[in-house]
């Protein structure tokens, strides 16, 4: 009678053990915040915002890295992974909807000091390209 | 189910094949006298090898599937394979393609382009009327649509060779030499070149474009590429055109009424190109900035050093002016 518990014990001990290892193991990965709701733009299609952006016409990767996108990967700029998250666009305008697709059509005109010029963004372009950064969430890697 | 995949299968590769054919950059798409004639060898070779590969593949068999001790047919095929298939085969594509490569360098030609190879881009030197300077421009060649354009191939660092598949044939530019093709377009359009030979590191992005204009359109544009660039309109581009002196952009680029280095590229209607760099990037403002700071970046081991001590405005004022230039 005692053997057979003990042979019943294990796979039950087995059973509890395997879930509670997940969790530990689960604990492992990067931290990811959850998506942000209020990084929406009005009227911004993303998708084609990230055409405009591959496209290389405006030269948004000449001086930025852009993840997903191979070549050229700028360095003039700052990488835009995780734009959606960062603080501050150009190092002084808050980082809101209304402030980033204002930047992206005229940028000096927000920010004086900056090297980014006005690419010729319409203002529905600027849209678009902001809605598409606004799904750049992921940070880079740190390590 | 198998039967029917295996039989589906070729359908889409063969279409994502032919997909590739057309483009700005393709032999199986001419779209002039000598690309045509090259495209049609080609469909003749094309034929025979397929021919040439299913006759051996055939005789390769006849011993596996026959019985018995062959008979030997030594003769034959010494004589046959050996001598009488290629010189048939030869004596039908010598000529064709000595016909072909002498249409490349036909006598007839109304206009004269000294193109020149450097590591890693392109000049372009259009001959005018008589007493006239020839004017320069880089990395972009424009054709009156339906003329035959001599076209004076050099180098001045290494071999490097013009390719405009769409057009004409590969001709090799070699340094010391002056190699002649006429090339010509047969419908305005756009296409794109390669250097076809390796030279170096950017080898790759050694490209240009080749734009194809009617003939009036023509002459106004080269008589405008001869003249001196206008006075900047703002203070701003005003302020580009300062920068561009001041940094000695000029030692290398040529800006006519301005510069006259030889160096690098010329400069004078830059804005009005479709790419800078050789093919490395498309125009407008945003990439000539971008190039400006970090053309190591971009081309690793081009002439030109990254111009990244610049402030962000004066970034701006130079790229704006240098895209004002049209």
């Amino acid at each position: 009678m005692s053997r057979c518990g003990r042979r019943q014990r294990l796979p039950r001990l087995l059973a509890a053990a395997v879930p509670a290892v997940c969790v530990v193991l689960a604990g492992c990965d990067a931290f990811e915040p959850p998506p942000i709701e209020s990084k929406v733009v009005q009227g911004g299609d993303a998708a084609r915002g990230r055409a405009i952006v591959a496209s290389g016409t405006h030269g948004c990767t000449a001086c930025h890295a852009v993840p997903g996108i191979r070549a050229p990967r700028g360095i003039v700029g700052p990488p835009l992974h995780g734009v959606a998250r960062r603080g501050l666009i150009a190092g002084r305008l808050p980082n809101t909807p209304g402030t980033l697709v204002a930047f992206l059509a005229d940028p000096p005109a927000l920010a004086p000091e900056t090297g980014m010029p006005n690419v010729g963004l319409t203002a529905e372009e600027a849209r678009h390209v902001a809605a598409y950064l606004y799904t750049l969430e992921r940070l880079p890697d740190a390590r | 189910m198998r039967g029917d995949a295996r039989r589906t299968l070729p359908w889409p590769l063969l279409l994502l094949a032919a997909a590739g054919c057309d483009g700005p950059q393709s032999a199986l798409d001419p779209a002039g006298p000598a690309a045509a004639s090259i495209h049609q060898l080609g469909l003749f070779m094309y034929a025979g090898a397929a021919l040439v590969t299913l006759l051996v593949t055939a005789l390769m068999l006849v011993p596996f599937l026959r019985r018995g001790e062959p008979r030997a047919v030594r003769k034959l095929f010494l004589w046959g394979g050996g001598v009488a298939l290629p010189g048939l085969t030869l004596t039908v594509l010598v000529p064709f393609t000595l016909a072909a490569g002498d249409a490349m360098r036909a006598p007839t030609a109304r206009a004269t382009v000294e193109v020149i190879g450097y590591q890693f881009w392109w000049e372009m030197a259009y001959r005018r009327a008589d007493g006239l300077p020839p004017a320069t421009s880089a990395n972009e060649l424009r054709l009156p649509v339906g003329e035959p354009v001599e076209l004076l191939l050099r180098a001045e660092d290494m071999i490097h060779s013009f390719w405009v598949p769409s057009l004409a044939g590969k001709t090799d530019m070699i340094p010391g030499r002056v190699n002649r093709m006429v090339i010509q377009a047969d419908r305005p359009g756009l296409w794109r070149g390669q250097c076809a030979e390796y030279c170096g590191a950017q080898h790759a992005l050694m490209a240009f474009d080749v734009i194809a204009v009617p003939r009036a359109e023509f002459d106004a544009w080269l008589a405008g590429l001869a003249r001196p660039v206008p006075e900047p309109e703002t203070p701003f581009l005003r302020e580009g055109r300062d920068l561009f002196v001041a940094l000695g952009c000029g030692a290398c680029h040529a800006v006519r009424g301005l510069s006259e280095g030889r160096l690098g590229p010329d400069l004078t209607q830059v804005g009005a190109r479709r790419s800078i760099g050789a093919g490395t990037l498309p125009g407008g403002i945003g990439n000539i900035a971008g190039w400006i700071a970090s053309a190591q970046r971009l081309k690793p081991g081009n002439r030109m050093p990254s111009y990244d001590r610049l402030e962000g405005p004066q970034l701006r004022a130079l790229a704006a002016w240098l895209e004002s230039l049209r």
